[in-house]
């Protein structure tokens, strides 16, 4: 059978967490995991698997990535042009409605687990 | 009253709004929505999503004769079947992914075929993005493989979320009673709240409002076609590729050609003005056709169809408690039908969830991505009439040819004439847009420069070569 995006085997890096970028991806296929750097330490953040999508920050900010994207899984990812995407909402404003609801999602995620560590510290 | 008077109100809109709030659908309304291609269901689709965001309880009636299990004109609505790389991303957000079963091949380039040579468009991603789809179940007498319906996929989709499904096939809608009914010819009818007309151009149902209206007048069309060679997944892979192979041949009457690959067969389209038995004899003797299948020999084709396309739209596109979406009403000029489907569908169904179901809402919301889809095609034709005279010119044609091979070279430059038909080819962009970048000076300024040296005596153009043939994609 045939298939949309684009491959990328177990271990590879997707995005790189400082890099600047301009479109999101969303998943088709496998499983990548988000991991964040600093002082020389990884921190996986989440784990993603098809359907869902990444990168979207770079569709609202001119900013580097905030985190590492690397396939756990033989994966296939489809990218979204900022470009595409924008112009997308500017004719269809609700075609956001589904990512600004992931990210309402993840904000209260990251909320609960914040709430969570300063419990226990 | 019947059909004719309701959309004659589209003309006599004076409803003050409080009046018009009187129209919005409540819990238990009911919509009729005649049609199950890619309009319909995602009408139904997106209606239903966005109905449960604001807890609205709406039955949703999806009426549709055919099958799409079945292989052939039977469970076929008679497309080229290609999904364009804007339409995937969309979807993609939307969160509606299509699976590899629908998928029959990912493209990720186009080729264009001319007298004066060929070039591979390649997109810069090369990322395959533009999906190749069967809209019924594959052509007629090919095997049972794990095929799928890109119709029938959205019509699971609109089920999902709560879409009834009933095989019948309608003849008529009035309006009875301050509510529509929807007439089948098997004498069942039914009232609704609202009816959808996403029946398309290739079924009678236009042709009865616009007989018994005085002032409905249903979409014009012109007739294509399409057939489907089989040639096997494994020489279309060698052969074809994973591009589109488009052709640029001084046919008169021929706009637009393309031989899309999918899974074992290969799906040939020809748009333009009445496409006849001459236009296809001149097509298949032309030799850039006849060198893109195995031994320059084209095989007979296995299935085949003239279906017609809407090349103006219906007016009035709405009425009180009607609205006509996808082909029925309001559709891209030639290209990305599908695309045009979506934009329709979705720009309905939000007017009928966030505002009513009278023809003031849908002047008001819906109408005006109707106007913008219409005067885009008006440049649109602009832009095909402008190709229509490079398929005359043969220098233009060398030029053009000289431009894209040369960008096709180099990674750094912006490809502007690759851009240009990238977008023409895939539908992927307005032809606005399309139009406006050809007015870019330095767009003009490289078309000019490549149609003086391609032209030139003694030029790698002149003679059916670039300058760096061995590097780039052209051959002759």
């Amino acid at each position: 059978m045939a298939s949309l995006g684009k491959e990328y085997k177990e271990g590879e890096v997707i995005v790189r967490q400082g890099e600047m970028g301009n479109c999101m991806f969303v998943i088709q296929k496998g499983e990548v995991e988000a991991v964040a750097e600093a002082d020389g330490k990884e921190l996986r953040l989440r784990t993603m698997g098809r359907d869902e999508f990444f990168g979207e920050m770079a569709l609202f900010e001119k900013a580097t990535r905030t985190a590492t994207i690397r396939a756990i899984r033989p994966t296939r990812v489809l990218t979204i042009d900022k470009k595409n995407f924008l112009g997308g909402i500017h004719e269809d404003p609700s075609l956001a409605f589904r990512i600004v609801q992931t990210m309402s999602h993840r904000i209260r995620d990251l909320t609960d687990r914040l709430a969570k560590s300063e419990e226990s510290n | 009253m019947k059909m004719a008077e309701n959309l004659g109100l589209a003309r006599n809109f004076g409803r003050k709004r409080q009046e018009s709030q009187a129209w919005a659908l409540q819990d238990g309304s009911r919509i009729a929505v005649i049609g199950a291609g890619p309009a319909g269901t995602m009408f139904s689709y997106f209606f239903l999503t966005m109905a449960e965001t604001v807890a609205l309880d709406v039955g949703v009636d999806i009426f549709e004769p055919r099958h799409f299990c079945h292989r052939g004109p039977a469970g076929c609505n008679h497309c080229g079947g290609v999904v364009s790389e804007s339409l995937v991303q969309r979807l993609a957000t939307e969160g509606i992914r299509l699976p590899d079963g629908v998928v029959q091949r990912g493209i990720e380039s186009y080729t264009l075929h001319m007298d004066v040579g060929d070039v591979e468009i390649a997109t810069p991603l090369m990322e395959k993005r533009i999906a190749a789809i069967y809209r019924g179940n594959g052509p007629r007498e090919s095997e049972l493989l794990e095929t799928h319906s890109f119709d029938g996929y959205l019509l699971e989709l609109a089920q999902q979320k709560g879409a009834k499904i009933i095989h019948r096939l309608v003849t008529d809608v009035q309006q009875e009673d301050d509510l529509m009914t929807v007439h089948c010819a098997d004498q069942h009818s039914d009232k609704y709240d609202l009816v959808v007309v996403a029946s398309g151009v290739n079924s009678r149902l236009l042709e009865i409002l616009e007989n018994e209206s005085r002032e409905f007048k249903r979409p014009s069309l012109t007739k294509t076609f399409i057939c489907e060679f089989h040639l096997g997944r494994e020489v279309i892979r060698e052969t074809f590729g994973p591009s589109m192979h488009v052709f640029l041949l001084d046919i008169p009457r021929l706009e637009f050609a393309a031989l899309i690959p999918k899974g074992d067969y290969v799906t040939l389209v020809l748009l333009g003005d009445d496409i006849d038995e001459e236009l296809m004899q001149r097509f298949f003797g032309s030799p850039e056709v006849q060198n893109c299948f195995p031994g320059a020999v084209i095989p007979d084709h296995v299935c085949h169809c003239y279906p017609r396309i809407n090349i103006r739209p219906s007016n009035p596109v709405y009425g009180d408690r009607l609205v006509m979406i996808g082909d029925s009403g309001s559709t891209r000029l030639f290209k990305d039908g599908i695309g045009a489907a979506y934009r329709t569908a979705k720009a309905a169904a939000k007017t009928v969830v966030f505002h009513g179901v009278d023809a003031g809402s849908f002047k008001q919301h819906y109408a005006p991505l109707c106007r913008k889809i219409s005067n885009d095609n008006l440049v649109g034709k602009f832009v095909f009439n402008v190709a229509s005279l490079v398929q005359k010119a043969r220098f233009a044609r060398r030029g053009i040819l000289r431009m894209t091979a040369n960008e096709q070279q180099q990674t750094a430059s912006p490809r502007r004439m690759s851009g240009v038909l990238w977008d023409l080819f895939s539908g992927s962009a307005s032809y606005t847009n399309v139009f406006l970048r050809t007015l870019h000076p330095v767009y003009i300024g490289s078309l000019v420069w490549n149609l003086v040296a391609g032209n030139l005596p003694g030029s790698a153009a002149r003679n059916g070569h670039t300058q760096s043939e061995e590097e780039s994609h052209v051959q002759h």
